[in-house]
Parts: structure tokens; C-alpha cells; sequence
């Protein structure tokens, strides 16, 4: 992240860390370990992936090869475009959500007030939870016959929200933002921290209000911020799956059926794992593609954040 | 197996218990317990071992089974470890898989042996069942056996408790309406309305599980079709799922969705937190399709409900005109005890002495009957008139008869079906129930995994 880099070197911010790493030799060599545990568990496990997308394997007997008849039946899977189609629809909605949510109460707790600070502890809590007992607790929570709706007799919150389609996938984004916007917060935070007060001030003098200066300095400044969070953001909803999992197990039907819990449901419950390894490589290339656009869209690297400084 | 085989069928409705048991794991505290010290089953060269789910009562029984088979035989005693059910169902498959699984493998027969079996991973027990242990094997209800075959050969020995699927309900609330239980299918779409204007749901249903809607289905098309309608596709026959009994089955069974017969909110009921069960007891739906492991549940946690003698039980009731024998029942007839193909011969000799001698011995069977489960043998109905309690008794012995005079007792779908199959099914159900596919294209998707 060009972000965390001090503003003192800006040669530095703009040739970007790897660069200066590879300058130094024995910097390097410290990258081994994590290199090897990386290729080890990383890389070589997503060739075996590749490899098992060629050949039918029920996880117990002998892994027979099967050339492309797994990607053929995955590919013309009727439900197939459905499953992508609902893993974009909870991609897209659910940075729409977070991300000018987590913006906002970044910047707010950027203040240096004391109640911004305590606040922030009681905001970063969700992140603290995990998954599946959030997950747990929400479900408790909606139940149409035992939960709040109806414990508290209220009418409106006594729908059946994980039971009909379009409210399951709304109910998901919301908890999914629930559980996240603590994390993005804290990046922008994070990086609001980082811009310079001297901008403000010129700003402040330039006669800009508290809104004009949120959306002219505030914003532009946090341009890496914001595609450091939305790449996490986005390749993360990718993968999402335990909070999925235990919420709705990707019902009603499979109206909330993503492709992880499609990877999952067909290698682990209908022992396909070639079928499953080619989800698994979709999966990968997918982010890998999303990863790389959002950098794109990130305009070349050699771009200062602190241009006109 | 109240409790248990909730958990592991949830397993295969890929349900919220799950997760639940994988968030306990990430806290450390359902990792595997063994016995000896020994963490795995290393099939060879480490004496024989024994996987088994906890849970109780039947975690405690199984204990007892393995303590009574080591303090009579101090040289090769057994060690067993203890796996909580989804880590157990993951666990077991990678193990046998590597190498490296226990001498005893526990399980649920029917498609997951069948799989085993194909692999080459569990010993042939059909020579030794029928000439070294016919007292054995004839002790044991011989409709347990079914879901231990595969190609005509006995592949695990039968054990444990026998559990049809059963028609529970709330005898207050026919009270309130002043109806009789259904004595039909027809009787059961008519009372439908009336539960309904009452403002009591007329069936409670976790149907996120999936294979709780399962069990509709499969007394349909027993009622409707016969039992020979399953036996098909079961078979492998082409298009076993279009008959034409089998696309009525599924028809009624929308009509009674359509007709709001089941809990409002059902699809996102799962049957691991029992609240499907909490429902009937709480006088919020008056009927329930569920399994006779449920009991226990109901009568732990319903205050009055099974004490006060509100709960009411049946077998599913016949449908008008249809073919099927209104006795045969579906459920689980047993739970299976293979024994490794890859485990050294001592090894084997000791696994079989093991279920000969201690896995239904009279102590199992008293403990069995004691905990309100009946086991896989004959010898459990003499061991009924020791119970005292009334309401015990009563549930005890229909379960019993229900089991015993069942023409047909058929293995849950999920169960007998491949997984491949079992999980295509499954994920169609949940689709019939959400009225999202019609009966055609229910059968037209599953007739494409016949023989999968």
C-alpha cells in the first residue's frame, strides 16, 4: 500500500516497496520463509486443483483421469449461471454497502476526539466475532416463529427473512456489511489519518466547507485506500462462504447458492471433487481477473498520492 | 439415536449444525478424544481401533461396549476415538481413503457403504455372519440387513437402534378444532384449513435440513406408488423418477405446500436446533412428520408436552386409492459397524469378537430400551414390560410394532442413494418446496443422476 508510505520519501512511495526491497539483497532473503510456506500451501495445492478438474474422484477410491468431461458438465450445468450470477449480485451489492458506509465512519473516526476513540472500540467488535456464531446469532435472531419479530410482537420484523429469496440475499448483505464495515473502517481510517492537515487548512482558507472538502481532498486522497479496501472487498465476497454456510446453506432453493458453497456442496457432499476443482479454478481465475482490473482502475502505480505536494 | 443421527443427517442436509460444530472446533473444544492416548486410526501395526460419534446416551453405551469387551480381554483391548459427527463423516472418508482408518468403521449403511465397498476398503461378513454367527444374525431384525448388502454380500453387521420416521401430533390442538387425527391423505388436506383458521400452523417442518422435507416424499410415494417406486430408482432403472406415481407423489405434495400445510417460514427451519420439534411442543403447529429419535428431545424439553400425554404418534396415513402397504414405514433400521479390509488379521479377529460379544449383548439391549430407543434385535419387545413409566411404554411398544410389522421398512433416500445422487436430490427437494420447480422438472433433473 503507496498509502503507508511516509510522505517524507516520496521516491520511495513511488517506486513502490518491492522495488526497494529488491535493491537490498539480504531483505530479500528474509521473504524465503514465507515464499516457501506460500508455494508450498498456495501454489502447489492449486495445481493439484488444476490437475483434479481433469480426472473424477470421489475423495475415497482412485483417481481415474477424465479429460474435459468435468469442465463440459460444469460448463453447460443449467444452474451454473444462476450460482454466478448470485455471487456477483452479493459482490456488487455488498460494496455498494460497505464501502461509502466504512468511508464515512473512517473518516469520522479520524478525529482525534476522545468519545471518536471509544467509539471506535465499540464499532470494531463485529470483526472481533466469528462468522459462524454470528451467523448463528442472526439466525436465532430472524426466526419467524421464535425470534425478536416474534418475541417483541412486531408485526414488521416477523417476516420470513431467510425463507423468501429476495429477502435472504438482502438479509446476507446486511450482515456481511455488519460483520465488515469495522475492518474497511479501520483502513480508512487509517488512511484519512494519513493526508496531510496543511490540505485542509489551505482548503479551510480557500473558504471550502466541511462537505466540499470531504469530497475534494478526502476522497482523492484516499484514491489507493479505497482500491486496497474494494480489492479485499471484493475478491474476499468471492470466497465467502461459512457465514453463507450456516445462515441459509444457500436456500431458499438456491437463491443464495454461490460458487465457494457450490465448490463445497459438490466435492464434499456429492463426492465430485472434479466438478468441484473446476469450480475451485473458475474461483481462482475469477479473482485473479477482478484483482487485476481493480488495479487497472487504480491507474498506473508510478502516480503519486501526494501529487502537487 | 435421537440426537446423533439428527447431527449426521444434518450433515447431509448441509445445515447450520454443521458450522455450528466447526465454529466449536475453531474454539478447541470438540477435537477428537481417544481412548489411548493415540490420536488416529493408522490401520496397521497400532492394535485395533474403533471411530464412534459422541452425543448422548449412545456415546455412553458405546463406551460401556468397548470397557465390558477390554476388561474381558486385557490383551487385545480396543481403543476407540470419539469424533463429534460432521468432523466424524469428514474425517472417516479422508481416512479410509488414505490408509489410514480404524479396524471398526461405524456408519449408516446403504449408498456410503456401497461406496467403501467399491473401493475394496471393507471385509465381505457374509460368510462369517451366516455359518460362525447365525445366532447373531438371526437375533437381528432381518430388515436391517438391506441396508448392510451390496450385491447380494453383507458388508457391516447391523447395531444399535431401529428408527422409523413417524407421524407425530399435538392432541390438544385437534381439541381446539374438534377434528380426529387424519385416517388419510384426504383427511389431511381437509384439516389443513382448519388449523389454519385456528391460526395453528397444521405441519411443522425444518425444511432448511432438506431431508426433513425428504421424508414427505418418500411416505408419498410409498402410499401412492408402492414400495417397488423407490426400489427402481434405486435400481438404477431409466427414468424411475417420472413414474407416473411418482409425479402424482409430487404433485399432492405441492397441493399441500400451495395450500399453506406447512409452517409459515419453514425453508428456513433447520432441524438441528430442533425448532421444528419446539413448534409442535409449543402449540404453534399441530402435526409433525419426523423421526422416532425425536422423542427423547420432546420429552426433555416440552415440559408437560410427552409427561401430561398431549403427544400423539402414527404411522403415516395411506392415501386414497393408492397402491402402496399402509404398514411399510421408511427410517433408519439400524446404524453399521464394517470392519477394514486393510487391518492387519489379528486386528479383524479381534473387531469381529468385538461385535459379536458386546454390540448387542443383553446389557446394550437394557441400555438401549433404558435411554427410550428400541434396539436392531427380536430380544428388545421382552425387555419393553420392564419399562414403567406409562408414556414410555406406550411410545415404546408403537415403535416397536411400527418397526417389526412393517412389510416394507425402506433406508432413508439419502442414505440408501450414492452421495452424488443423495446431494442432487436434496438440493431438488429444497427447490420442489419452494414451489420454484414443478413435479416434471423435479423428476426430469434427478432422472439425469439415475445410476450416478
Amino acid at each position: 500500500m503507496t498509502v503507508t508510505a511516509p510522505p517524507v520519501a516520496p521516491t520511495a512511495a513511488r517506486k513502490g516497496p518491492s522495488s526497494a526491497a529488491g535493491r537490498s539483497g539480504p531483505v530479500a532473503w528474509m521473504a524465503v520463509p514465507a515464499l516457501a510456506i506460500f508455494l508450498l500451501f498456495g501454489v502447489v495445492p492449486l495445481f493439484g486443483v488444476l490437475a483434479l478438474s481433469f480426472a473424477q474422484w470421489d475423495g475415497l477410491g482412485a483417481i481415474h483421469t477424465a479429460g474435459f468431461s468435468n469442465w463440459r458438465s460444469v460448463l453447460s450445468d443449467p444452474a451454473l449461471p444462476h450460482t454466478i450470477w448470485v455471487t456477483f449480485e452479493i459482490m456488487i451489492l455488498s460494496w455498494a454497502v460497505q464501502t461509502p458506509m466504512s468511508l464515512l465512519i473512517g473518516t469520522f473516526l479520524a478525529g482525534r476526539q476522545r468519545y471518536r476513540g471509544f467509539l471506535a472500540v465499540l464499532y470494531f467488535i463485529p470483526l472481533l466475532l466469528s462468522s459462524t456464531a454470528i451467523a448463528i446469532t442472526y439466525k436465532a435472531l430472524l426466526d419467524p416463529n421464535f425470534g425478536l419479530g416474534a418475541g417483541l410482537k412486531i408485526g414488521f420484523l416477523t417476516q420470513d427473512w431467510l425463507g423468501r429469496s429476495d429477502l435472504a440475499i438482502g438479509v446476507l448483505i446486511f450482515v456481511v456489511s455488519w460483520q465488515f464495515i469495522p475492518f474497511h473502517s479501520l483502513i480508512y481510517q487509517g488512511g484519512v489519518r494519513q493526508i496531510p492537515t496543511s490540505m485542509y487548512e489551505a482548503a479551510a482558507i480557500d473558504g471550502a466547507g466541511r462537505v466540499r472538502q470531504f469530497f475534494s481532498i478526502t476522497v482523492p486522497q484516499l484514491k489507493y485506500t479505497i482500491i486496497t479496501s474494494s480489492t479485499l472487498m471484493v475478491v474476499g465476497s468471492l470466497t465467502f462462504f461459512d457465514l453463507i454456510f450456516v445462515l441459509t446453506a444457500g436456500g431458499p432453493g438456491d437463491a443464495t447458492r454461490v460458487l465457494a458453497l457450490d465448490m463445497y456442496k459438490r466435492g464434499f457432499q456429492a463426492n465430485l471433487m472434479g466438478p468441484a476443482s473446476v469450480i475451485a479454478v473458475l474461483l481462482v481465475l475469477l479473482g485473479l481477473a477482478l484483482a487485476l482490473i481493480l488495479r487497472r482502475l487504480g491507474g498506473s502505480t508510478t502516480a503519486s498520492q501526494l501529487e502537487g505536494m | 439415536m435421537d440426537p446423533m443421527t439428527t447431527s449426521r443427517r444434518s450433515f447431509l442436509g448441509l445445515v447450520g449444525g454443521g458450522a455450528l460444530a466447526a465454529g466449536l472446533a475453531a474454539c478447541g473444544t470438540s477435537g477428537p478424544k481417544s481412548s489411548g492416548g493415540s490420536t488416529g486410526g493408522a490401520a496397521a501395526g497400532s492394535g485395533t481401533t474403533y471411530w464412534f460419534l459422541t452425543g448422548q446416551p449412545q456415546q455412553s453405551i458405546r463406551e460401556a461396549q468397548v470397557k465390558r469387551f477390554n476388561d474381558a480381554n486385557p490383551d487385545t483391548k480396543i481403543k476407540y476415538t470419539e469424533f463429534q459427527n460432521d468432523a466424524f463423516k469428514q474425517k472417516i472418508k479422508t481416512a479410509i481413503g488414505a490408509g489410514q482408518g480404524p479396524t471398526l468403521i461405524w456408519g449408516w449403511g446403504g449408498g456410503g457403504l456401497k461406496a467403501y465397498v467399491e473401493a475394496g476398503q471393507v471385509e465381505d461378513l457374509t460368510d462369517w455372519l451366516t455359518n460362525q454367527e447365525a445366532d447373531l444374525k438371526n437375533s437381528i431384525f432381518p430388515s436391517a440387513f438391506t441396508a448392510a448388502t451390496v450385491n447380494g454380500k453383507i458388508y457391516a453387521v447391523p447395531g444399535e437402534t431401529v428408527t422409523p420416521i413417524v407421524l407425530f401430533y399435538d392432541k390438544r390442538a385437534f381439541e381446539k378444532i374438534g377434528a380426529q387425527p387424519p385416517q388419510s391423505w384426504g383427511d389431511i388436506m381437509d384439516l389443513v384449513p382448519k388449523f389454519n383458521e385456528k391460526g395453528i400452523a397444521p405441519f411443522s417442518l425444518g425444511g432448511q435440513s432438506r431431508w426433513t422435507s425428504m421424508m414427505w416424499l418418500e411416505f408419498l410415494f410409498d402410499r401412492i406408488g408402492g414400495s417397488e417406486v423407490f426400489q427402481n430408482i434405486f435400481d438404477g432403472k431409466a427414468n424411475g423418477w417420472s413414474d407416473p406415481s411418482a409425479l402424482k407423489a409430487l404433485e399432492e405434495m405441492q397441493k399441500l405446500i400451495k395450500a399453506n400445510g406447512f409452517v409459515k417460514g419453514f425453508s428456513s427451519i433447520t432441524a438441528d436446533s430442533n425448532a421444528d420439534q419446539a413448534l409442535l411442543f409449543t402449540g404453534k403447529a399441530a402435526m409433525m412428520l419426523h423421526g422416532a429419535w425425536t422423542y427423547g428431545n420432546m420429552k426433555a424439553s416440552g415440559g408437560d408436552f410427552v409427561t401430561g400425554g398431549h403427544l400423539g404418534y402414527m404411522n403415516f396415513p395411506p392415501v386414497d386409492g393408492g397402491k402402496g402397504d399402509p404398514s411399510d414405514t421408511v427410517g433408519n433400521p439400524g446404524q453399521y459397524m464394517s470392519i477394514s479390509s486393510k487391518a492387519s488379521d489379528a486386528d479383524k479377529e479381534t473387531a469381529k469378537k468385538f461385535i459379536a460379544n458386546n454390540t448387542l449383548d443383553d446389557a446394550t439391549v437394557e441400555a438401549w430400551v433404558k435411554s427410550g430407543n428400541i434396539p436392531v434385535v427380536k430380544s428388545a419387545k421382552d425387555k419393553l414390560s420392564s419399562i414403567t413409566d406409562k408414556n414410555d411404554s406406550a411410545w415404546l411398544n408403537f415403535v416397536y410394532d411400527t418397526a417389526a410389522n412393517a412389510k416394507n421398512f425402506a433406508q432413508s433416500w439419502d442414505q440408501a442413494l450414492p452421495p452424488t445422487q443423495a446431494e442432487t436430490l436434496l438440493d431438488n427437494i429444497a427447490k420442489l418446496f419452494q414451489l420454484s420447480i414443478s413435479p416434471q422438472q423435479f423428476a426430469d433433473s434427478m432422472n439425469a443422476v439415475i445410476g450416478k
